[in-house]
């Protein structure tokens, strides 16, 4: 396409090509419709212009007409429907094996942390064939992470997670857009979104300095103190965590969550919140002592507890279950 | 043009009286229904966060009076009472009754306003009023079982405990100033069994006030009460 | 039509316009004639501080760079383009103006049920538009029209309580118009006038009118709620403090939605009354036309979070509210096929009225289309916030709201004032409207697909042709627009008197005096015919008036 008047965007992802050919079905339907009445009214406004001597017929209507152009019109827009919400449906739900990227929006720039720890600010480099799971939230207000050339776009909240999966296709570099408006500088917070071969990712990649994000999670995890009673060797004060990540818990008031990134986000920050089932709430909250990327390094810490820590005996991955509790089982 | 004899109060723009009356009726009842999404508004808001922060909810709402509240609620319902017995005297023409009872509903809704400052002073004195000020200890009394609570979830208890209770009030403000007017002109004689419409549809007014109190008072004051 | 000129010796008549000259009897009429020019004076200088801001935006946007303001300064720019164009002339322009005006001629009443309501809702409107005028004047707002939280109630330095505020007295204005309308429509028809004999354009009102009442409220607290929150620091909205700033954008959409509804079904009355009119017959299917209003104003209000695709809702959510949009396109194009069948052996001419009609078939056609792309979730998630959705909206608004609202006028023009428009001018206004409006608009679709997000006061630089473009168009429907101003106002001078029924149009507003007496009709009117009685009515002297 034309640099100086685009007509159509790259397409560099796996969803790029889905939603342009739906885009290019929906076009062809509306300009359809639109010709159609176009012509029409053009054909009858001639047609039946007004000639002295021929009255205007006076017809009442046509109950089988009003029935036809409603019903099939309908039918026509169910396959918008179903189409677009298939298309959907697939964009928001990011398959198992996605490489997570953790994103952190704030007024006017975006900071992303791979988990091999390298630091990106406004640029984001990924690779090819690899599906890409952003684990996005924001520092300030609502901003909105808008790829073009992906044909993908989510709003990116402050307090919570929002998730956005994709899978690069074409090597290049591509724009990235903040589309919720946020501020004086919201026409400013862009950036590239840098796609490579895996040959250039694996040499980009390699370079980096800094720990592995989950490294830093665990580091935090013991100056913030969390290991005092969240320990993996002898039951503490709260819950053994190897392991706790996307399973069920039970909490207190007899529900059952899934531990999510947004549910060990709540915990660390507003623990009274949800309470496990067995334990006492005596956890602190750490709103306002810990940053959204010191947060991110601690759910990635979290979601990588699959195996009790090296050098303790573990609990042998149990659900979260107090000794009291499990004496009163016993008793019963 | 000849201009017929007809009541006073009759506007040239009707062709009748019944005109008129059906058409001051129906406007009021109109706009009692955007009262009602008006209130709606602040009642989808307080479903929404006591579902997701029942614990701070239930502990702000021990927090507040159930006498003062029960209180409130039978004033609220005696001067419906009135409202009604009110409109009964206009329709019969007895003039000095019904300015009696139009006084007894203004007193009444005086008191609701009344009994509410109190339970505003108690809550400023407890530093539960929302802002700088706020200050929440208690917990979520669960049947013996004392649940600490987030205090910024409890703010927001309050918060909405003000708005709704406050949006209501000034409601209440409102209905007293109009009946004070309709007693006023009740007494001077500009109501009788032909021409009553204002007291019916300031009765009407009173009713849905009222009604949102009804639903207000268990929302906020019962949440997990127990004997 | 050909319109007589009224002899010297002939005394002109008492009507509303001259029956009173004191600046009083304006101020504190009840006569709803009255209290309609007094809303198309102000609802017109409101649109032309709307469209000064737009003109700025299209200026700004000639180059990617921001050179012609500053960041802050555009943000408020398109802000105040928003609130202005929404709140105070979208919403009100065809129900304060032509509705106040026709609804109580239309059904042979001498007036609207609550005169002084009427008064007090232009009042509200006043004051309302005062405060905006203010916080224009002093700074303006920068939250963007929707101002979503929590960006407008902690984050931005801007007036939003006193921006609040006016929109919340404006909305009561709404409100009261709402109320008005319904119970003046179900109480004070005339004699033998069924609602199956009502005006499309009653219908249509109607319609509207249900959703004034029902959802206006909902933005009014809406406003209260974010007030607090911003003055006390409560958080109702802020996570931080417990709240969720995804209710915010419930709440106001709640009411935004149906309010785009509240715009556009007056003027699809409006195209009713014309179409009927310049075919010389009854609209096609009446019944479907009349009821698929009744369908939009109770759709719309199931529909909201279709604005809230990306917003962070769930899947399932989203799924349920795409396809529920999918049912509001189909009351909308049945109007559409009506109207186009309605010209089925009809007696055409090409009086600007019907220009401006056709017009609206063609443009509200491509701007309902283009809804539907945004119902499509997989679509809107690549255009949403971007300029794809601003051309959508400005086609059904501009391409559709304001087409009608000025065919409206030119129709009835001759009743509100006695006077005939030149047809000539009137004609290319109306030819450059539509030139500029595509010009403008068009190349705005291409814009949003290739990926430039809205409210961008700079973007990169392969999207500058395709800006250039819309703003030159953007030139050419400024001019458009000015020229009615001006010859509407030259004809109230020069203008050729007009007769009763220049058009011979069917409707009881047409069987009084042209401008009417202020009582409306000297014999209430006992109806025994049906709406648009076309084969009753004769139309010899049918042709375009000749322009003098």
């Amino acid at each position: 396409m034309s640099k100086f008047l685009p007509l159509w965007p790259d397409q560099a992802s796996t969803s790029a090509g889905q939603v342009d050919a739906l885009y290019i079905y929906l076009l062809l339907v509306a300009g359809v419709m639109t010709a159609l009445i176009f012509f029409a009214v053009t054909v009858l406004a001639i047609k039946y212009r007004r000639v002295p001597g021929r009255e205007a017929q006076q017809i009442e209507g046509s109950t089988i007409l009003e029935i036809g152009w409603s019903i099939i019109p309908f039918f026509v827009m169910l396959t918008f429907f179903i189409w677009g919400a298939v298309i959907y449906f697939k964009e928001r739900t990011p398959p198992a094996d996605s490489t997570e990227i953790y994103v952190v929006a704030k007024q006017w720039m975006w900071k992303f942390e791979h988990m091999e720890g390298q630091r990106e600010i406004n640029e984001l480099h990924v690779r090819t064939g690899q599906n890409i799971k952003l684990i996005m939230t924001s520092q300030d207000v609502i901003h909105s992470f808008f790829v073009p050339a992906f044909r993908l776009k989510q709003d990116v909240l402050p307090g919570r997670y929002t998730t956005l999966w994709f899978k690069a296709t074409v090597p290049g570099h591509y724009h990235l857009f903040c589309a919720q408006y946020c501020g004086t500088m919201h026409s400013g917070m862009g950036g590239d979104i840098v796609v490579m071969t895996p040959q250039d990712y694996a040499q980009w990649i390699a370079g980096g300095t800094s720990p592995p994000l989950q490294e830093t999670g665990k580091q935090l995890f013991s100056t913030l103190g969390c290991a005092t009673c969240h320990r993996f060797d002898v039951q503490g004060r709260g819950p053994d965590l190897t392991g706790v990540y996307n399973k069920p818990v039970l909490l207190e008031d007899g529900r059952t969550v899934i531990a999510d990134e947004n549910y060990v986000r709540e915990s660390i920050l507003n623990p009274t919140a949800k309470i496990v089932n067995g334990f006492k709430p005596v956890m602190p909250t750490f709103q306002g002592l810990v940053s959204e990327e010191q947060l991110n390094a601690l759910v990635a810490y979290v979601k990588s507890l699959a195996q009790p820590p090296p050098g303790t005996a573990g609990l042998q991955n149990q659900p979260a279950i107090s000794p009291a509790q499990t004496q009163k089982m016993q008793v019963q | 043009m000849e201009h017929a004899v007809h009541n006073p109060a009759l506007l040239h723009h009707f062709a009748d009286a019944q005109q008129q009356k059906d058409a001051a009726s129906l406007g009021m009842w109109l706009f009692l229904v955007t009262e009602i999404m008006f209130f709606g508004g602040m009642f989808c808001a307080y479903l929404v966060y006591r579902l997701a922060h029942f614990n701070a909810f239930a502990a702000g709402s021990q927090q507040l009076s159930i006498a003062l509240g029960a209180t409130n609620t039978a004033v609220l319902i005696i001067s419906s009472v009135t409202v009604v017995l009110a409109v009964k005297a206009a329709e019969a023409g007895r003039r000095k009754v019904l300015v009696g009872y139009l006084v007894v509903t203004v007193l009444l809704g005086m008191t609701f306003l009344a009994v509410k400052g109190f339970e505003y002073r108690e809550k400023f004195e407890k530093h539960h009023i929302p802002g700088p000020t706020f200050k929440f200890t208690n917990t979520f009394d669960d049947n013996g079982k004392q649940i600490p609570v987030n205090p910024k979830e409890a703010e927001l208890f309050f918060s909405l405990y003000f708005a709704m209770t406050g949006m209501h009030a000034l409601h209440m403000i409102i209905g007293c100033g109009l009946f004070s007017v309709l007693a006023v002109l009740a007494w001077k004689g500009h109501y009788s069994p032909g021409y009553f419409t204002p007291i019916e549809n300031a009765g009407l007014y009173w009713h849905l006030v009222d009604i949102i109190w009804i639903y207000l008072f268990p929302l906020l004051y019962l949440i997990s009460r127990h004997s | 039509m050909a319109s007589r000129v009224i002899p010297a010796n002939q005394a002109p008549k008492l009507n509303y316009l001259n029956n009173g000259h004191s600046l009083r009897s304006w101020l504190l009429t009840t006569d709803h004639k009255r209290i309609a020019i007094l809303y198309l004076i102000s609802v017109t200088t409101f649109f032309f501080f709307g469209g000064f801001f737009a003109m700025l935006i299209r200026l700004e946007l000639l180059t990617p760079q921001g050179d012609l303001m500053q960041a802050d300064t555009y943000n408020k720019v398109f802000t105040m383009h928003g609130m202005i164009m929404v709140f105070f002339f979208l919403i009100p322009v065809v129900p304060a103006v032509l509705g106040n005006f026709l609804v109580p001629l239309m059904i042979g009443a001498k007036d609207l049920a609550f005169p002084r309501i009427n008064l007090l809702s232009w009042y509200l409107y006043i004051i309302g538009g005062i405060l905006m005028t203010h916080v224009m004047l002093s700074g303006g707002v920068d939250t963007g029209w929707t101002f979503y939280s929590p960006f407008s109630t902690e984050y931005t330095n801007t007036k939003i309580v006193e921006a609040g505020l006016a929109v919340f007295i404006a909305g009561f204005s709404s409100i009261f118009t709402g109320l008005n309308f319904i119970v003046t429509i179900h109480r004070m028809r005339a004699p033998g006038l069924t609602w199956s004999r009502l005006p499309l354009f009653v219908w249509a009102n109607y319609a509207t009118s249900l959703i004034m009442v029902l959802g206006t409220p909902v933005i009014a607290i809406t406003i209260v709620l974010v007030a607090v929150e911003r003055l006390f620091h409560l958080g109702i909205f802020d996570p931080r403090l417990g709240g969720d700033p995804l209710l915010f954008q419930h709440l106001f959409w709640f009411y935004s939605h149906p309010a785009v509804y509240i715009m556009i079904l007056p003027s699809m009355g409006v195209i009713s009354e014309l179409i009927g009119c310049f075919s010389r017959k009854r609209i096609f299917g009446y019944k479907f036309v009349a009821l698929s209003s009744i369908a939009i104003a109770v759709l719309g209000f199931l529909v909201w979070a279709h604005h809230m695709f990306v917003a962070g809702i769930s899947l399932y959510a989203a799924m349920i509210f795409s396809f529920l949009t999918f049912f509001i396109g189909v009351p909308s194009a049945v109007k559409v096929f009506n109207w186009t069948a309605t010209l089925y052996k009809g007696s055409i001419t090409y009086a600007t009225p019907m220009l401006y009609a056709f017009g609206f078939i063609g443009l509200f056609t491509i701007g309902g289309l283009t809804g539907l792309f945004l119902a499509t979730l997989g679509i809107d998630v690549h255009v949403h916030d971007t300029y794809f959705v601003v051309a959508h909206f400005h086609y059904v608004m501009v391409g559709g709201v304001l087409m009608g609202y000025l065919g409206g006028m030119h129709f009835w023009w001759p009743k509100i004032s006695g006077r005939m428009y030149p047809e000539g001018w009137a004609k290319l206004s109306a030819l450059l409207i539509f030139a500029g409006f595509n010009l403008t608009f068009f190349p705005q679709f291409i814009l949003g697909y290739v990926g430039m997000p809205r409210r961008y006061w700079q973007y990169p630089p392969e999207f500058q042709v395709l800006n250039v473009l819309s703003t030159a168009g953007a030139s050419v429907l400024a001019v458009g627009y000015l020229l009615p101003m001006i010859y509407f106002l030259w004809s109230l001078r020069y203008g050729p008197i007009a007769e009763a029924n220049p058009w011979h149009a069917a409707g009881l507003e047409w069987k009084t005096t042209s401008p009417p007496p202020t009582f409306n009709f000297d014999e209430t009117p006992v109806v025994t015919w049906e709406a648009y009685n076309y084969d009753e009515i004769p139309d010899k002297e049918l042709e375009a008036p000749v322009a003098r």
